[in-house]
């Protein structure tokens, strides 16, 4: 009985983040290369996403905290954290990431502060997300269901 | 060359403003003198007052002349006359001498005595008009003055009558004429002036005169003429002394000058004109008149003098000649000056009036040219002024529509969201306009630039009929696009320009077209234009056609069967270009050969709507810019009119024209030819091709049945199919293809088996058996089952019902929907032999997959990337395709690895990564290549490895696609782009370019 629930309950979830804009298609695209040669592709490129993005956060804050701050590394940085969210498909840092550049570009500090603190923000809820969602797949994997596509 | 244009257009502006500035420099000579002109005027009439004056002085003058001549010619003729006259009576005088000589002294005793003397004189005084009288008087010495008194009876008196005191000699009367017989007996000596003329006569023995006096008797003015007489004969040439002692007496006549002058005046003509004075001037000093009044009030000014020879060579004499009236004005010299002063002042004033006209002119002429020029400039700075600030609006628009899209990214309450959507709806619909007043302004600007770059007519066609296949779906109009096989596949142009000429008709044909069909139709401008077969022959012809009348309704040859405005599209004219290209590879090394020639290819585009058409009265101002055909079009269709315009303008820049058929309730045909550049073979297949999508190349060779009543669409739908290669066969309807399916599964076997099967809705529903039809193809599918051919129904728009009685009646495959695209029908026929891949092995991969899969299978590819999840994702997504991935995380890393020899097939590149970017490492790697490509070929010519040069294909990886940025590529050496994040679709296209031809060399 929890296996159809728990698939539905995956299903819904993922729609809701889809629809919310949390995640775009990209992140459809990264599940269709996961296949039986790589059975956990998505969960793999999501921690790498993970850890890369925690590190560049944490140089990020120190970079800001700095006396002189060098815009064109943290550019540089939140370069990266754009790329590497666009390529999970996590829209919504995406989106301020490019936000983010542009203080940077700017030279505004209060702008990348803030920008910095919703990213960070968005990069909690979404890291917390992909995991539920991870954690849902696991206890149908384990409940010996397939995934639903 | 666009840009060079534009400059030079610049250039010309502002030359033309120098030019005109020029001219109004180089005034006309009217134009530099114009403040000199009144005093032109008034030296003219001075100068010219002055002329008449003077020939008013000269006939003035010649008047003057004659009358002087005149005078003079009068003068003389009168001296000469009175003269004459005068000479006459002396001669006679003198004769009357000699006979007193003659008959007094040398007859003894004398013949004559008083009374015959007087009694002779008297009757010889006719002979001298001029003389009162004539007497003698006798030389009397004092010695014999006794004898003579006694002689005669009477004492010699003076003239005074008093006897006369004792003297030398006296000279006393002794014959006289009756006039002066007063004179008897008085010695002529005792008067001055008679004393004076008898010494003078008798030492000169000729007549002479005295000066004038007044005569005793008449008191006129006359003169004494007297002639001596002598007693003996003269020696030849006598001393004085000699004459005075022959001297005898002496004869004397009184001339009456005054009345002898006034005879002979009386005698002549004019004599009333002129005065007469006769003067003595013996005296120089003291002129004696003689003739006339001293104080006379004629013509001072003009006399004339005349010498009188009286033959008295001691006297003078001259005439003076006046005129008795001062000299007349003249009139006709007065007149004639003045006439000719007033035309002079006339032609002088119109000779000013047309000057002061011309400055006027002129002047008026100068302004308009000013005013032309600013106008135009204002123009042209209008046409600037939009273009910039439609730029400048469209830059905050941008930024206003990215906010907007950031918005709607957001947790937004349904409220919020319909808001922000609507707001970013009408910001969109503002660029749009923004950008089509910035085209328009542009145009008009002559900035706009045109492009000339290879690409793919087709393919354009098609992304512009994908744009509005939804809406074209939604109303239930049939969107169709047909390009003549002669159209070469790439031509050189601008692409962007030529999508948006065909969006805007597209766009403005879907927008009015609620039925029927839109029809793009492009084929070469040189075809000859089968114009034969007018409507009422389409429709008669449609009559007896078995497929042209349905229940009763009138049909016409066109795509979708409803009226069309112009012929041109309909199946009429249509077969012609479809039976030209068939004929076409008989001439093909022909053709080919003429098409090499020619630089260039015109085009002929020709749209065709059944739209609600233009209204008669707005034909005119359709390419009029904000003109629609009424203000109501914009409030039902909307738009802003300006689309047709820019339209006109872009076919125009591409070198070719645009017109239309319209009929109102009909549609509308719009038509129109571009020149496009030909692609040189060589470089076509060196370029890449941006904008040309490769369409998969597994269809060559299929045979399919296209299964449509109407021809002109079952053409469009070979069009499409014969482009994915496949063999294309037509049948009317589905019992045709049945039966056609039936004998060639019986007969022929596999080979001209169908592969595909393809059947029009219209087609389908029409036919009343058309699902027994497709039961008995299913039938023979089940006869032959590893033949059995894909059935799909092609339909521009279709209800739930009908899709579940498709498939209920076979068409379980797959629909495919209109518009058509070569690109999606080959996508939906992947889809549908891709699933019968399983079931028939042999098939080949077909699948978008599958087909990545066998390009990219085996092959080693390195990925440039400093982002690890960017990294692991592209490896991830290539390793699915079967490809070896390795990985590099920096510029640097990657030339390591490339270093030659590599067996890497292609590399894919980050552009932004820190210390060495993409293009800077893609630039090492392709100068390690040309360095390792010089030495092979200079060393070892056969022994390399491989038979081409070291070039490995390098993609770059970017996430902004900007044009910019693929410029950028290609110019340090990449092969192409990727968007990221990677889309399979995508990566495809890009690998596809560089393994297509691989397997086939491989294998």
């Amino acid at each position: 009985m929890d296996l159809v629930q728990l698939q539905r309950q995956l299903v819904d979830y993922r729609t809701s983040l889809y629809h919310e804009g949390f995640l775009d298609e990209q992140f459809t695209q990264l599940q269709s290369l996961q296949d039986e040669n790589n059975p956990d592709f998505v969960v793999e490129v999501v921690s790498l996403f993970f850890e890369d993005s925690e590190r560049l956060l944490n140089e990020l804050s120190k970079a800001l905290e700095q006396q002189v701050i060098d815009f064109k590394r943290m550019d540089a940085q939140v370069h990266q954290l754009k790329g590497s969210s666009s390529s999970i498909g996590a829209h919504r840092v995406q989106k301020l990431c490019i936000v983010f550049r542009n203080y940077c570009e700017a030279q505004n500090v209060e702008g990348c502060l803030k920008c910095l603190q919703q990213v960070k923000h968005e990069y909690g809820i979404i890291k917390t997300k992909l995991e539920s969602m991870f954690q849902l797949e696991q206890q149908i994997l384990n409940a010996g269901g397939s995934i639903p596509v | 060359m666009g840009l060079k244009l534009q400059q030079s257009y610049h250039h010309s502006v502002t030359l033309k403003v120098n030019e005109q500035m020029g001219t109004k420099r180089g005034y006309t000579f009217i134009q530099a003198n114009r403040a000199w002109l009144p005093k032109f005027l008034l030296l003219w009439v001075m100068v010219m007052a002055f002329l008449s004056t003077w020939i008013y002085k000269k006939m003035d003058a010649d008047n003057k002349v004659r009358r002087k001549e005149v005078l003079s010619s009068m003068c003389d003729q009168r001296a000469r006359m009175l003269q004459d006259q005068f000479s006459v009576s002396v001669n006679h005088v003198h004769a009357l001498a000699i006979l007193v000589s003659t008959f007094h002294y040398y007859k003894d005793p004398s013949a004559i005595d008083q009374e015959t003397f007087a009694e002779y004189t008297a009757r010889t005084a006719f002979e001298r008009p001029l003389l009162s009288g004539v007497a003698y008087a006798e030389r009397v010495v004092h010695s014999e003055r006794e004898k003579f008194e006694r002689q005669h009876g009477w004492t010699i008196k003076t003239m005074k009558r008093e006897p006369s005191p004792i003297r030398d000699e006296y000279a006393p009367v002794i014959f006289s004429q009756e006039t002066v017989s007063y004179i008897e007996s008085l010695d002529m000596m005792s008067g001055e002036e008679d004393r004076e003329n008898i010494l003078r006569a008798r030492a000169t023995g000729k007549a002479v005169l005295t000066s004038p006096f007044r005569l005793l008797g008449s008191h006129h003015l006359g003169v004494v003429l007297t002639f001596p007489v002598y007693k003996s004969k003269l020696p030849p040439s006598p001393t004085e002394q000699e004459r005075i002692e022959a001297t005898a007496g002496y004869l004397g006549g009184a001339f009456d000058v005054e009345s002898l002058v006034e005879n002979l005046l009386g005698q002549l003509a004019g004599n009333q004109a002129i005065l007469v004075n006769v003067y003595d001037i013996t005296n120089s000093s003291d002129h004696l008149i003689m003739y006339g009044h001293q104080n006379q009030d004629g013509d001072l000014a003009l006399l004339h003098e005349s010498k009188l020879d009286f033959g008295d060579p001691f006297r003078k004499h001259q005439m003076i000649c006046r005129y008795h009236q001062k000299a007349p004005t003249s009139w006709t010299a007065l007149t004639t000056a003045f006439l000719f002063f007033v035309i002079c002042l006339l032609v002088g004033y119109i000779l000013y009036g047309a000057a002061i006209h011309i400055v006027k002119v002129e002047d008026d002429f100068h302004e308009m040219e000013e005013l032309k020029v600013r106008a135009e400039a204002a123009d042209v700075a209008k046409s600037q002024f939009l273009a910039t600030v439609s730029h400048e609006i469209r830059t905050p628009m941008n930024g206003i529509l990215g906010m907007l899209a950031l918005l709607l990214d957001t947790d937004l309450s349904s409220t919020q969201r319909d808001y922000a959507q609507t707001a970013q709806v009408c910001g969109k619909a503002l660029i749009t306009l923004i950008n089509e007043v910035l085209d328009r302004a542009k145009i008009e600007a002559g900035k706009l630039e045109l492009e000339t770059v290879p690409f793919d007519l087709r393919s354009i066609l098609d992304d512009v009929l994908s744009l509005f296949s939804e809406k074209s779906r939604n109303k239930g109009v049939e969107l169709a696009v047909f390009v003549s096989d002669k159209v070469p596949e790439m031509v050189m142009g601008d692409p962007g320009r030529f999508r948006q000429i065909i969006t805007n008709l597209v766009g403005n044909s879907v927008k009015f077209t609620e039925r029927g069909h839109i029809f793009v139709k492009v084929h070469l401008a040189e075809n000859p234009k089968p114009m034969e077969g007018p409507k009422a022959e389409t429709c008669l012809n449609g009559g007896s056609d078995e497929d042209a009348l349905v229940s009763g309704a009138r049909q016409f040859k066109t795509l979708s069967g409803y009226e069309a405005a112009d012929e041109r599209n309909s199946w009429d004219s249509l077969k012609h270009l479809v039976a030209d290209e068939e004929l076409r590879y008989d001439a093909s090394v022909k053709m080919k050969a003429a098409d090499e020639a020619s630089q260039s290819v015109t085009l002929m585009v020709s749209l065709e709507d059944t739209g609600i058409g233009i209204p008669l009265i707005a034909q005119d101002r359709v390419f009029m810019p904000f003109m629609q055909a009424d203000s109501s079009t914009s409030r039902n269709y909307g738009g802003t009119g300006i689309g047709l315009s820019i339209t006109k303008c872009l076919v125009e820049l591409m070198g070719g024209h645009i017109s239309f058929i319209s009929r109102p309730q009909v549609g509308s045909t719009f038509s129109f030819t571009t020149v496009f550049g030909r692609c040189k073979r060589a470089s076509f297949s060196d370029t890449k091709k941006p904008n040309a999508e490769d369409l998969p190349s597994g269809f060559r060779g299929l045979k399919a049945v296209v299964v449509d009543g109407k021809p002109v669409r079952a053409a469009v739908t070979r069009y499409h199919l014969k482009r994915l290669g496949m063999l294309v066969e037509f049948a009317n309807s589905v019992k045709i293809a049945a039966s056609a399916c039936g004998k060639n599964g019986s007969s022929c076997g596999s080979k001209t088996q169908p592969d595909i099967v393809l059947v029009e809705k219209d087609s389908w529903l029409s036919g009343e058996d058309g699902g027994l039809s497709l039961r008995t193809l299913d039938r023979q599918q089940n006869g032959h089952v590893l033949k059995s051919p894909k059935m799909i129904l092609l339909a521009t728009n279709i209800t739930n019902a009908e899709l579940e009685k498709a498939k209920a009646a076979g068409f379980a495959d797959t629909t495919i929907m209109k518009p058509l695209r070569a690109s999606m029908v080959a996508a939906c026929l992947q889809q549908v032999l891709g699933t019968g891949k399983k079931r028939q092995p042999g098939r080949g991969m077909l699948n978008g997959s599958s087909v990545l899969g066998s390009l990219l299978c085996g092959k080693k590819i390195l990925v440039v990337d400093d982002n690890m999840v960017n990294r692991r994702v592209a490896a991830g997504a290539l390793k699915k395709f079967g490809a070896a991935v390795e990985c590099a995380e920096s510029g640097k890393a990657a030339l390591k690895l490339l270093q030659l020899p590599h067996s890497f097939d292609a590399c894919f590149m980050d552009i932004q990564m820190p210390e060495m970017d993409g293009f800077e490492a893609t630039r090492r790697i392709r100068m390690m290549e040309s360095q390792a490509n010089e030495q092979m070929n200079g060393g070892t010519e056969e022994g390399s490895i491989r038979t081409g040069e070291w070039h490995i294909p390098i993609l770059a990886m970017t996430a902004d696609v900007i044009h910019a940025t693929y410029d950028e590529c290609l110019k340090c050496g990449m092969d192409g782009y990727v968007s990221k994040p990677f889309e399979e679709e995508n990566l495809y296209l890009a690998v596809a370019k560089f393994f297509k031809t691989k397997p086939i060399s491989d294998s």
